[in-house]
């Protein structure tokens, strides 16, 4: 059997990303997949494309100093719809950023340099 | 099945050169003299060697390239690159060759110029498209946000975290060979200049150059070599993801996987266990593996290190020859972790040595916090 991949699962990402949407996969029994990819893991099974709400909690969080430039978040994201991502909270000291925070999503648009990518900021009043 | 506990011993060990080796040597370099100096420690010859396994960051194809560079065709050869734990895996790997039939004489071995040519030109990254964006410092943030989460879950402190490199700052203190041997205290630690937090420099392994090798052989040829041999009596590997984002459980390292699989193949359990070489790339490593692996319980880490219990004179010596964090790190630091258990139970280790060492558990990690490989060790009294 022969059915080839028209896009790569990063490109189907990237393209939602380009409308606002952070996308991820589900199984068929409904379990939620992050990163993308071509099949299930653990079962090999399909996976299914789904809009989150884009919704989530910080898991954990590092303010990284780098030697040149200011200091910046990198935390893991809980999504409400059940997967983890790595992202960066934005508009927010970095070390300000706490686990159990509440964050939504925002997206980066693309530049010369760069894909479009998903960012959190704080949620107001959460 | 075949019969594992104690089908091979190391019986050579020796570092290559350490620190800042000479210019323009290259990792081969250094596991070639790595080689010649373990098979002389053991009174060995290379024209012996029938297994090869090593890994370098710095070679895609590590076997390969010490095959040519020796002039050996051994029977067995493996370049298994897992991270600083490949050495556990090769150590289980010689177990299975020997148990097969496939080889006699295996060496391990290693070498990194990672201080002369940068971290970043010594470890190249794969592309990690949802990762790559947000510039996490790798590995130091991967194993900062495991720290943010033990932080979060059980109180432990940097202050605590800042104990685990003063411990092993003052078992440095007893090894001529380490590279930072000057007094370390607490709050420098905490001054130090900030990587990711909560990681100052001093919560991070060093980078140095460096290599060595481990010589394995069976326990029948093992009888008649210069150094009295550490038995191999049991291995466990563990890979429970690759990037820090796929981690299951931040606070529970592969180690709690890793550990019983090794303590049941050695037969023994974690009170047996006389020295613990546990790979230290950042403070928070040492408190993932003491508690996975059993010592203490999940969350009271920080308190038994700041207690002194791993330092020199405490009760579970940890780390003995100064670990990742002040005797030297390459990179992939798991060899070494080898050659100091065996050497606590050949008796060989000067000021550093502990009394009556029967049993050394060596643990390797690799990746961030990924592959958690462990090696128990045991003298022939265990056997």
């Amino acid at each position: 059997m022969s059915d080839k991949a028209e896009k790569s699962p990063l490109a189907v990402f990237r393209e939602h990303c380009a409308k606002g949407e952070l996308a991820y996969q589900v199984t068929k029994d409904g379990e939620a997949i992050y990163y993308p990819r071509i099949v299930a893991p653990v079962t090999g099974g399909k996976l299914d494309w789904k809009v989150s709400k884009g919704l989530g909690t910080v898991y954990a969080t590092t303010t990284v100093y780098p030697r040149k430039g200011d200091p910046y978040d990198v935390s893991l994201i809980d999504i409400d719809e059940g997967f983890r991502m790595m992202s960066r909270v934005e508009k927010i000291e970095p070390m300000k950023v706490k686990i159990g925070m509440r964050v939504k999503v925002r997206m980066i648009p693309a530049t010369e340099k760069e894909p479009v990518y998903p960012v959190f900021d704080p949620v107001e009043g959460a | 099945m075949a019969k594992l506990r104690g089908n091979a011993a190391i019986v050579g060990t020796a570092e290559s050169d350490l620190g800042l080796v000479a210019p323009d040597m290259t990792p081969f370099d250094l596991m070639a003299q790595g080689t010649m100096r373990a098979l002389d420690n053991c009174g060995l010859e290379l024209s012996d060697v029938d297994g090869y396994f090593c890994a370098t960051s710095q070679s895609r194809m590590a076997a390969m390239a010490m095959c040519e560079y020796l002039g050996i065709q051994p029977k067995y050869f493996d370049s298994t690159q897992i991270g600083g734990s490949s050495f556990m895996a090769h150590v289980a790997h010689v177990q299975a060759a020997i148990a097969a039939g496939v080889c006699e004489v295996a060496v391990v071995a290693y070498g990194s110029t990672q201080r002369t040519v940068s971290r970043a030109a010594a470890s190249q990254r794969d592309p990690l498209p949802h990762e790559d964006p947000y510039r996490p410092m790798m590995p130091p943030s991967a194993y900062a946000m495991a720290a943010s989460r033990h932080m979060h879950q059980y109180g432990t402190t940097r202050e605590q975290l800042a104990a685990v490199a003063v411990a092993a700052r003052d078992w440095a203190k007893l090894n001529p060979v380490a590279f930072r041997r000057e007094d370390l205290t607490i709050e420098e630690v905490l001054n130090a200049p900030m990587i990711s937090y909560p990681f100052t420099v001093r919560d991070c392994c060093l980078v140095t150059d460096g290599g060595g090798a481990i010589v394995l052989t069976t326990p029948e040829r093992a009888k008649d070599l210069k150094q009295k041999p550490a038995y191999v009596l049991g291995t466990g590997e563990y890979i429970s993801h690759a990037t820090i984002t796929c981690m299951p459980d931040m606070t529970v390292s592969g180690a709690a996987h890793s550990g019983p699989i090794a303590y049941k193949a050695a037969g023994i359990g974690v009170k047996d266990i006389d020295v613990f070489e546990l790979y230290d790339a950042f403070t928070i490593n040492t408190l993932l593996f003491l508690e996975d692996l059993g010592v203490v319980k999940k969350g009271e880490g920080g308190a038994f290190v700041a207690s002194g219990a791993i330092s020199p004179g405490g009760k579970t010596p940890v780390n003995t020859n100064g670990g990742g964090l002040s005797y030297c790190h390459p990179g992939m630091y798991g060899l070494f972790l080898l050659i100091e258990a065996a050497r606590q139970i050949q008796g060989v280790c000067g000021d550093r040595q502990q009394k009556n060492v029967d049993i050394a558990l060596a643990h390797g990690n690799g990746g961030v916090l990924s592959s958690q490989c462990t090696v128990i060790l045991g003298s022939g009294d265990t056997l």
